[in-house]
């Protein structure tokens, strides 16, 4: 129901992705302060404060919001297209082709141009892979996509240590980095904002039929929901914006598996709440992980995978006991 | 809704052969039969979620499969022998599920749905449960709640599976009669499947009685309920019995030493 208390949550979650932002355009290894930032319209191109706010940090914190943000709408869909609670975005091997076309490229020791192609056609090989071998075996179940993609995804997994393991000290670091999620070379375009914006007036055009689907796939036939319509979908969206979210910072982990849980375990179950909500949080939350990243142990960058585990992690866990110890 | 010459099948099995069986607005029909005669998969193949093997069925003059999800939903409401699944929701968010053939993809709610919903959930005495979560729900509640749902949903056809499952003796009456009243009142149908005979003969006027080899007797419930047919629709004995309270049917087994445990 639409009510005071969602509109509540949505404009909290806003400011909330506001305040997140300025936090990160003033943390870094340069101090700045508010004042800096509101004399920016006024400044000039050479000074110090604009350079460091144009060219690195702005960039940089709109990358972390598109990517937290496309990584919670894909966890969102993971979990309604799976009917799993752990599902997360990785789980259909979207990440691991991304991840093998990317690494390949940096042995072969290519330029960050190539490492996104190669994140882009991996990625795309995956989700086709997946997709005709879970179809080739008869129709669509929720149990055979399931299956296809942890499989798929283990192939990959072997692929990547093969990698690993066979290359040279410098190259390794430069892997791990990736593996782990890294937003230092990331910048996002107009397209990828476009991405989001279609992602979100789509999730909310199939939020109620979502909220159907959720109940079994006979309850939403008999309801009127085009069921195997809806998977595939649901499917390729979710792949597509994964495969978006790794080719711009790599696998960052646990953004698209904790931001859905915690924000339905705050009550945020129906999709038309659950989906904006979760790309404002899940932007909010990558932000601030990234901001993190670059200052908790400066100068030197910690992978962005890393932050997002610490935080969340035990905020999860608090979370969990506070919605354990509501239904007792 | 009309059924000409309907034949389904389960693999080699024939469940229903050549079935011909018009049911009008207003009248409640009772589907009998034993265990695996095919009632569930008539309802199911009814509801389109299933493929028949040969004939047509019509809903108000249309043929089903020429309808898309969305129109099959708005006229036919299926109720699961199954129940709900237990879905972490409350008990007004799991019965406004019910109004998504209407709503589709409208973002808000509609006061005029939200008034079907809580007018759906009054009549089987849940209102005051409303914002109760499902899984804290008695068996004879969420029996209740799916009910409720498929009142809900408006349809013209209600196709119930076996519809007093969980629920006690007096809920079993009272619910079923409120739905009746509803068909009765809104010119719509219902499709009653149920193991309750005597159930059946109190809530239906029209009954459609599976037997072997899908042969079946289809008539008013009066003319199809007697002990010959059910007899030997059940493999068993079957008598009636007469009394001032209404006609009975109760099962007799003919070795009286199996009939009580010392």
């Amino acid at each position: 129901m639409i009510a005071f208390r969602q509109i509540l949550l949505i404009c909290t979650l806003a400011l909330l992705a506001i305040c997140a932002a300025l936090f990160s355009l003033l943390s870094g290894s340069v101090e700045l302060t508010l004042a800096d930032l509101f004399r920016l319209p006024s400044a000039t191109q050479s000074e110090l404060a604009t350079q460091i706010i144009f060219d690195i940090r702005l960039p940089r914190t709109a990358s972390a919001f598109v990517v937290g943000s496309l990584l919670s709408l894909a966890g969102v869909i993971m979990q309604v297209l799976l009917r799993n609670p752990l599902a997360d975005p990785y789980i259909l091997g979207v990440s691991g082709g991304a991840a093998v076309g990317a690494l390949s490229a940096i042995l072969l020791g290519a330029s960050s141009f190539w490492l996104s192609q190669g994140a882009f056609f991996g990625a795309l090989f995956s989700i086709l892979l997946v997709f005709f071998i879970a179809n080739g075996l008869g129709r669509w179940s929720v149990i055979r996509l399931l299956l296809t993609g942890v499989v798929v995804s283990a192939g990959w997994g072997a692929v990547i240590n093969i990698l690993l393991t066979t290359s040279t000290e410098n190259t390794v670091q430069s892997m791990l980095f990736w593996l782990m999620g890294d937003l230092s070379q990331s910048r996002v375009s107009p397209i990828h904002w476009s991405l989001l914006l279609a992602g979100l007036a789509g999730g909310l055009f199939l939020s109620r039929a979502l909220n159907v689907l959720i109940q079994g796939d006979q309850q939403a036939l008999a309801l009127g929901v085009n069921v195997s319509a809806l998977r595939f979908i649901l499917y390729f969206a979710a792949s597509v914006l994964t495969a978006s979210a790794v080719i711009i910072a790599g696998s960052v982990g646990f953004v698209g598996l904790v931001i859905p849980h915690m924000l339905r375990m705050l009550g945020a179950r129906d999709h038309r709440l659950l989906i904006p909500s979760a790309m404002l949080l899940g932007g909010s939350f990558l932000i601030v992980a990234d901001s993190l990243a670059r200052t908790l142990i400066a100068p030197q960058q910690l992978p962005v995978g890393v932050v997002t585990a610490l935080i969340g992690v035990p905020t999860f866990i608090v979370i969990l006991r506070k919605s354990i110890s509501r239904e007792a | 809704m009309q059924i000409t010459e309907l034949d389904v099948s389960i693999g080699e099995r024939k469940l229903i052969s050549e079935l011909n069986l018009t049911i009008r607005g207003g009248e409640s029909w009772g589907l009998l039969g034993k265990n695996g005669a095919g009632k569930t998969t008539l309802l199911h193949t009814l509801a389109r979620l299933r493929p028949w093997q040969g004939g047509g069925i019509d809903l108000q003059g249309k043929p089903i499969n020429q309808l898309d999800r969305r129109e099959v939903a708005l006229r036919i409401g299926l109720l699961f022998q199954e129940g709900l699944s237990l879905v972490t929701s409350t008990v007004l968010e799991s019965a406004m599920l019910g109004r998504y053939p209407h709503q589709h993809s409208r973002l808000w709610d509609d006061q005029a749905d939200v008034g079907v919903v809580k007018a759906a959930l009054a009549e089987f005495k849940l209102l005051d449960l409303a914002d109760r979560r499902i899984d804290t729900l008695s068996g004879g509640e969420l029996q209740r709640l799916a009910l409720a749902r498929l009142v809900a949903q408006s349809p013209v056809l209600f196709l119930l599976d076996e519809p007093s499952n969980h629920l006690d003796i007096a809920h079993q009456l009272t619910g079923l009669l409120a739905l009746r009243s509803r068909v009765m009142q809104d010119q719509a149908t219902m499709l009653m499947a149920t193991h309750d005979i005597n159930l059946a003969s109190r809530i239906c006027d029209h009954v459609l009685l599976l037997k072997e080899d899908g042969a079946y007797e289809a008539g008013a419930a009066a003319q199809v309920l007697t002990e010959n047919n059910l007899s030997s629709a059940y493999d068993c004995e079957i008598r009636r019995i007469d009394s001032d309270a209404g006609v009975f049917f109760t099962p007799v087994i003919s070795n009286p030493t199996s009939e009580r445990m010392p």
